[in-house]
């Protein structure tokens, strides 16, 4: 059996297997053991992936399976997956695994959140694993839909508001991208006989410019959406403060990792002249929203909404690193990608752990909190640490990557604007350190704060292992980053074919 | 070419030490946490003297220039075909030379802060920061390209957060961390954006690439102009910036007085001997390409240099917190280094800047070291940070009285001090390059000499102060390293500096220039008698003084309003102005968009439901009524 079926066929699984459970302690366990699984085998496929490497195959798929699936529209279940996808495996596989340890104490209706929640994970292993844009794109509507019931039913404050306005948002997502599949499957033959889904075929062929023009702004905002490109970010912040834990950290984790991913394997990559003449309207967008994400963390008073506006300012850098275009600057995006997913993952846990004990997210109400819950407290000084881009840690890595790569443009232009986003690593920094102040130094504000219990094991578990992921990008990035450029040089080399013909 | 690979445990056991003690430091008895990261520290120290003594003697062959060897480097992450980051440890003389002030320094202190933290319950945590900080600073110094020493510069920023907000309870140790990390950051945007632009027209990172006066880097000289200067030399101007961040200089200094609320001992290792020189190494390390690629570059290094070291001295006068009196002081010795910088010329005697500034540079890590300690000696006695609270110590205090006064006659540049023949070299190489940077030079030797004794005086003499507890001498623990220092303090100005450190790696010849250093020696003088007229003992002069020049005397207590400048900008502006409307734009009017489109759904199905209404009459009604007109239509209008 081909590998990449257990990817689906384990939360499937792990899903009757809740359904047959009757209670809390039972029901966690099995989500626990199935994604225990899931990320050891992610972490195999890491492994295999190498071996095979580096016994010569040069596929730009490895491990691929076909069946027809629906003869009639020529769909296919097709898998395969090349450097930058297994990269993105393994990142969900980290996050739904602490995902499960961060919501060990779900009291209200268990099974059907774990289900819920494994659900939405298998979606976007599905969407990582496919090659198939249909395909793809089912997987993708199977990661959104549970989301809704997640942040409507076990979400806190206005949660039906959240709820409907994050699904509507990604839903008109949806839509566009809808469009923007059928036109690519429309012209996906030059002669209109054989039809296809298939990411590898279609990227064999041209698409005819006028139909790239119009089709490539509609996959690219439809995917954008998800990537809380400017301005349709406002899902984010609200929809993140409303979502239970684990939500938020699979949601920021890796859902928001769907519309980067898919903007570069499906817009760029299917499009590259309308990408390369449209980009800079979109490169404007992005260091937009990189920028005007962090200021507007800056003077967020709720810890999620800080959250929040900070991924919108390094998902903007993904999309932006994305659209320089260049084999440095995109292998940037990739491992920004992951490392966004760790960081946001891990700050979203530490929230939801330290709004369990202080019932607050607002940080002028808290204070001094280091003193009463050391090890959550240098938890969260690393998370922000990380964030902030110290080197030792992912972030550092990855925007280094993306803002070498992205001042390689010889023009103006790319340049300047290369150096507008890099200016976020100071805001980023004047947020992070107000937060890190305000919550955790000082003297303790409220009495009740003073015999909080420090984090539990399984809070332990949870946070300690997206640590040493983001520790292991941040020390030894070499051989994600060689895994990815492997499988972005063919990608490049079709994109610097192409007679620019941009603007600039 | 003699192996230096060992030199690689030099920072490794400090980072070893840190992982140690960071994770299991909270099992231990704090006084074996303290031994351990000691320990660590005093295997870095007598590594980097071996070292030190095998590269300058034992291993040189006399005459020759001294090599710039690569001892070790592996490549840590490839970023485009050119460029590659990688990992490594350089030794040259002035890396070998930073090695021994880090080790020595950080030793100090580490055995000094014993004695110092006893008691403190975050002992372990202030032992696992200050490896830390040992490692970043080793790691930064030894870089062999200037990527890795930007990574390390990063890692230098946040130990130098974290000890500054140590005492993490006290709101303002907290604000004063937060500000010296922003501030740096900011600079180090510098920093980045001069990486990227040098990286991009070099093609490399490498320092021995870059500096190769027969390079690639500097023979690029002409480059694309952009405002009337290379692109080069913007790109330098730019790493400069982040030089000026961490070294303090203006307009970036404002950190460096609030930094003062960490440990003593952190202010004395991080914040005036090594950390805030590193602005100084890194210029130093680029020296090459500045001098003979860049020379307007090199021009705002000397000027800022310049400025900043006077900028620094007005203020210290009027300071009464000891620890900020010394960091002023710190700023306006660091604004001397740079200078000499500044002023240098590349090769030969035309170097003599370079080696002064490198002189310099090491003359003032031990006295600034021990100026730091022993105030930190006299804090611990009296419990304040305040003149005056002080006076009268030095019958209390012996010891730490004697090392103060040997550091404040060596910052004073009294001969045979060591401070006497780093400045005079500084001197020299001034008079030779810009008069005017000379007559600052000259003035700021006189200012330095004023308040570095009255705040000796402050201290030690003066006014009986009543105190509660008698205070006591230090323990041996702390008063050892105040000696070594001393030692240190009077000795070091013997070192061939000229033919150990150079512009080029060859020796020259350099005597002292009595023409200058009389001179200079009697404006320490003056200054030190000034000092002793209006301070030894109790009298109304400084106040009187104050008075006649109130708006002076109140500009630069209030060391010129720069700290409500940068409030205004970061609180008024950055806040008030750019982020409360960006944050009110995206909730009402981005957000209000997205909420709007739905409104109008919600509104347009509303506003057409009643035609899905299911009453068949309603239907049959509508049915008929656009029969009737749908049949007039054809009727009449056809």
């Amino acid at each position: 059996m081909n590998i990449l079926n257990l990817f689906i066929v384990i939360p499937i699984l792990t899903v009757v297997g809740i359904v047959l459970t009757k209670d809390l302690k039972q029901s966690r366990l099995v989500s626990a053991i199935g994604m225990g699984v899931q990320m050891i085998l992610s972490f195999i496929l890491v492994y295999l992936y190498l071996k095979e490497r580096a016994t010569g195959n040069t596929a730009a798929m490895l491990f691929t399976y076909d069946a027809l699936w629906f003869p009639t529209l020529n769909i296919h279940y097709s898998l395969g997956v090349d450097g930058i996808s297994v990269a993105m495996i393994a990142l969900t596989g980290i996050v739904v695994f602490a995902g499960i340890f961060a919501s060990w104490k779900v009291t209200y209706l268990p099974r059907e959140f774990f289900i819920s929640l494994i659900i939405l994970a298998s979606g976007v292993f599905g969407f990582f694993i496919s090659v198939d844009l249909f395909t793809m794109f089912l997987f993708y509507e199977l990661a959104v839909i549970p989301m809704y019931l997640l942040i409507g039913i076990w979400g806190s404050g206005p949660k039906e508001y959240s709820a409907m306005k994050l699904t509507l948002m990604l839903m008109a997502g949806s839509a566009m991208l809808m469009v923007g599949i059928l036109g690519i499957y429309f012209f996906s033959s030059p002669d209109h006989t054989h039809l296809t889904f298939n990411l590898l075929e279609i990227s064999k062929i041209r698409i005819p410019i006028q139909m790239q023009r119009f089709l490539f702004q509609f996959t690219f905002i439809g995917f954008g959406i998800l990537g809380a490109l400017f301005p349709f970010h406002t899902w984010s912040p609200d929809g993140h403060a409303s979502a239970p834990t684990a939500v938020s950290m699979l949601h920021a984790g890796v859902l928001m990792k769907l519309g980067g991913y898919g903007a570069f394997r499906v817009a760029i990559f299917l499009m590259p002249e309308a990408a390369h003449e449209q980009a800079w309207i979109f490169l404007i967008l992005t260091s937009v929203s990189v920028v005007y994400g962090a200021f507007s963390a800056a003077v967020q008073n709720d810890l999620k909404y800080i959250n929040a506006y900070s991924s919108v300012s390094h998902c903007g850098l993904v999309l932006f690193a994305v659209l320089m275009m260049n084999q440095t600057a995109m292998n940037g995006a990739i491992v920004q990608m992951i490392s966004h997913g760790l960081m946001t993952a891990l700050f979203f846990a530490l929230i939801g752990m330290i709004y369990g004990r202080t019932h607050t997210r607002i940080i002028q109400e808290m204070g001094g909190l280091m003193k009463v819950i050391p090890f959550l407290g240098v938890v969260y000084v690393i998370a922000g640490l990380a964030s902030l881009g110290l080197p030792g840690f992912s972030g550092f890595v990855a925007e280094m990557i993306i803002f070498t790569g992205a001042f390689q443009h010889v023009d103006v232009f790319h340049r300047v604007i290369t150096i507008v986003a890099a200016s976020s690593i100071v805001i980023t920094a004047v947020y992070i350190l107000r937060v890190v102040g305000l919550l955790l130094m000082g003297p303790i504000k409220n009495d009740h704060f003073l015999h909080l219990d420090d984090a539990k094991w399984y809070e332990r578990i949870s946070t300690i292992t997206l640590v040493l992921a983001i520790t292991a990008i941040g020390v030894a990035p070499f051989w994600l980053t060689n895994m990815i450029n492997f499988s972005l040089a063919p990608i490049v080399e079709k994109l610097s074919a192409i007679q620019i013909t941009s603007l600039f | 070419m003699a192996d230096y690979t060992y030199t690689l445990l030099i920072p490794l056991i400090p980072l070893f030490m840190f992982l140690l003690l960071g994770l299991t430091g909270h099992k231990m008895k704090p006084v074996v946490s303290g031994l351990i990261g000691t320990s660590g520290l005093g295997i870095g120290a007598i590594l980097a003297y071996a070292t030190a003594i095998r590269y300058f003697w034992t291993g040189h062959v006399a005459g020759t220039s001294y090599a710039s060897i690569k001892a070790f480097e592996v490549s840590w992450l490839h970023l485009t075909e050119k460029l590659t980051i990688h990992l490594g440890v350089l030794i040259d003389p002035i890396s070998v030379m930073m090695l021994v002030v880090i080790t020595t320094v950080s030793l100090m202190v580490h055995i000094y802060s014993i004695g110092y933290m006893k008691g403190d319950p975050g002992f372990y945590r202030f032992f696992s920061f200050l490896s830390l900080f040992s490692f970043s600073m080793l790691g930064l110094v030894l870089a062999t390209n200037i990527f890795q020493m930007y990574i390390f510069w990063e890692l230098v920023g946040v130990s130098s957060f974290l000890l500054i907000g140590y005492y993490y309870e006290k709101p303002s140790a907290v604000a004063a961390s937060k500000k010296a990390f922003i501030v740096t950051r900011f600079a180090d945007l510098g920093f980045l954006i001069g990486i990227l632009m040098l990286s991009f027209n070099t093609g490399t990172y490498d320092f021995q690439t870059l500096t190769d006066p027969h390079g690639p880097a500097i023979a690029s000289l002409g480059g694309a102009a952009f405002m009337g200067m290379s692109v080069l030399t913007w790109s330098l101007i730019f790493i400069f910036v982040g030089g000026a961040g961490k070294s303090a200089m203006f307009p970036f200094h404002i950190w460096l007085p609030d930094a003062m609320e960490g440990p003593t001992p952190v202010s004395a290792l991080i914040h005036a001997a090594t950390m805030v020189v590193a602005g100084v190494y890194l210029v130093a390390r680029l020296f090459p390409v500045y001098a003979l690629a860049a020379p307007d570059a090199l021009h705002v290094v000397a000027w800022i240099g310049g400025f900043s070291s006077i900028f620094a001295a007005v203020i210290a006068c009027t300071q009464t917190d000891i620890k900020r009196v010394l960091a002023f002081s710190t700023m306006s010795q660091i604004g001397y280094m740079m200078l000499s910088l500044g002023v240098s010329g590349f090769g030969g005697e035309e170097g003599l800047g370079f080696m002064a500034s490198n002189f310099h540079l090491f003359t003032h890590a031990m006295f600034k070291a021990l100026l730091f300690l022993g105030a930190g000696a006299v804090i611990h006695a009296v419990h304040s940070n305040e003149i005056k609270d002080m006076g009268n110590l030095r019958k209390y205090l012996p010891i730490t009285h004697i090392t103060f006064l040997i550091a404040c006659l060596t910052i004073a540049g009294i001969p045979p001090f060591s401070g006497f023949f780093s400045k005079d070299e500084i001197l020299v190489a001034a008079f030779h390059s810009n008069k005017i940077l000379f007559a600052i030079e000259y003035i700021v030797a006189g200012l330095t000499a004023f308040y570095m004794f009255r705040l000796y005086y402050g201290i030690f003499w003066g006014k009986k102060t009543h105190y509660h507890h008698t205070p006591h001498e230090s323990p041996l623990v702390m008063t050892i390293p105040l000696m070594i220092l001393a030692f240190g303090s009077v000795f070091a100005g013997f070192l061939p500096f000229h033919n150990l450190v150079t512009s080029d790696g060859i020796g020259f010849e350099s005597h002292i220039d009595w023409m200058i250093a009389i001179p200079s020696v009697l404006i320490g003088v003056i200054g030190i008698a000034i000092a002793t007229v209006m301070y030894k003992n109790e009298s109304a002069i400084p106040d009187k003084i104050a008075a006649t020049f109130k708006h002076l005397y109140n500009w630069a207590h209030r060391k010129f309003y720069m700290d409500e400048v940068y409030l205004f900008v970061t609180r008024k502006i950055i806040f008030r102005y750019i982020s409360d409307p960006i944050a009110w734009f995206d909730r009402h009017i981005v957000d209000g968009t997205m909420n709007g489109i739905a409104g109008m759904t919600v509104y347009a199905a509303y506003a057409i439901k009643g035609l899905q209404s299911g009453k068949l009459q309603q239907y049959a009604y509508v049915f008929v009524g656009g029969t009737v007109i749908l049949v007039l239509i054809f009727v009449y209008l056809t």
